[in-house]
């Protein structure tokens, strides 16, 4: 491919020597070309694809006044998740004393067959309870002290998959939940 | 003779293609910007959601290595400005230099007492460091302040209100995560970004 055409005419001075110098200055780019275009297209790429993703997290304000009585909502669209240590995952539907049909607490994993298919599953009866699109499920998210960030992003990225209306991290556990999380 | 003109044609001038892309290689490399070295590297866990973070008006809250906080603010001028804000408040002088200095340093996790130490140290030093990370307990609450004194230098220069990403180590345990919240929300802060990776759609 590359030719640099030297030495010929190397003998022959003379008459021949502008012809051998105007050969000599013909160089073959190719693999320059080559080469300057495997840096653009890296540089491209890298410039591009540096900048992180996010998630964007909207929080409930905090309420510091004790006399504010927090807002009663129906229990037949709620539906609580229990993070805790070594990804385990507790759900239930409506209240801890009383779930709805079929809502008791239950492990779950975490994607596509575990928790989403309940999610969708869930988010689906809550319309046919309700009739309304404005009144979706509510889904009530409480970490766990041993659970970890992953199964935070893991859970709001499930929300935001399904698409559920409204939800919410609690902080706050009763009893019951935190022997929930423990058991087993 | 036949031959001989395929051949030619087989060989094209390159010289103007060879000019273009190495136009393009250049203006590539001098709009790729620098790198700088995280102070803290972590692991963030990924997500489906693609939103990407803003370049500017962004201060970046690393928690990582059993909750360890680092700060860090993007834009030279206010970070210089938040350097002075902090400087007043604790009582720590720093000289123009140093300001200089820490508007192009990467994320610190350092008390503000021996943040002048920090600045100091060669930029290969500074990341060996083993920085202890910026204290938040509520009687020497720093994070708070450089959060505080970072939105008030943004708004006074850029007129904007400073967006804040948190990002996190997969690994890390929530009550660390939740105490950075905490700390956001009692400044009024209630919507920030979480740094996430990228993950399939088929997840």
């Amino acid at each position: 491919m590359a030719e640099l055409n030297t030495g010929d005419g190397g003998g022959k001075k003379g008459d021949k020597k502008v012809r051998s110098k105007k050969q000599n200055s013909k160089v073959d780019l190719t693999a320059m070309v080559d080469l300057a275009f495997l840096l653009i297209t890296f540089f491209m790429l890298t410039t591009t694809l540096s900048k992180p993703q996010s998630m964007n997290l909207g929080l409930p304000d905090k309420q510091d006044d004790p006399t504010d009585k927090p807002i009663k909502v129906d229990e037949n669209r709620t539906m609580t998740i229990l993070l805790g240590d070594n990804d385990k995952l507790v759900r239930y539907v409506g209240l801890l004393a009383t779930p709805v049909a079929g809502g008791k607490p239950k492990d779950f994993t975490y994607g596509k067959e575990g928790i989403r298919a309940e999610l969708i599953n869930r988010k689906a009866s809550v319309l046919d309870y309700t009739k309304d699109p404005k009144k979706g499920m509510i889904v009530i998210i409480k970490p766990g002290t041993k659970s970890n960030y992953r199964n935070l992003v893991d859970i709001l990225d499930e929300m935001a998959i399904v698409d559920v209306p409204t939800y919410a991290i609690v902080n706050d556990f009763s009893p019951e939940e935190k022997k929930l999380l423990e058991g087993k | 003779m036949a031959g001989k003109s395929s051949k030619k044609a087989a060989s094209i001038d390159m010289t103007a293609m060879c000019d273009v892309a190495f136009l393009l290689l250049t203006f590539f490399i001098l709009t790729a910007t620098a790198k700088i070295p995280e102070a803290l590297p972590v692991d963030t866990p990924s997500s489906t959601v693609q939103t990407k973070l803003p370049e500017t008006d962004l201060a970046t809250l690393t928690i990582g290595g059993k909750g360890k906080v680092f700060f860090d603010l993007k834009g030279r001028e206010v970070r210089t400005r938040t350097l002075e804000l902090m400087g007043q408040k604790y009582g720590v002088e720093f000289t123009d230099e140093e300001k200089s200095k820490f508007a192009l340093m990467e994320g610190i996790g350092v008390p503000v007492e021996s943040l002048k130490q920090l600045i100091g140290m060669k930029t290969a030093d500074r990341s060996k460091a083993g920085q202890p990370g910026v204290p938040k307990d509520s009687l020497n609450n720093q994070l708070a302040e450089w959060v505080q004194n970072a939105r008030i230098a943004n708004i006074e220069l850029n007129d904007k209100e400073l967006q804040i990403a948190i990002k996190g180590d997969a690994n890390e345990e929530y009550p660390s995560i939740r105490k950075v919240m905490d700390i956001l929300q009692d400044q009024k802060i209630n919507s920030f970004s979480l740094v996430t990776g990228l993950r399939g759609k088929n997840f």
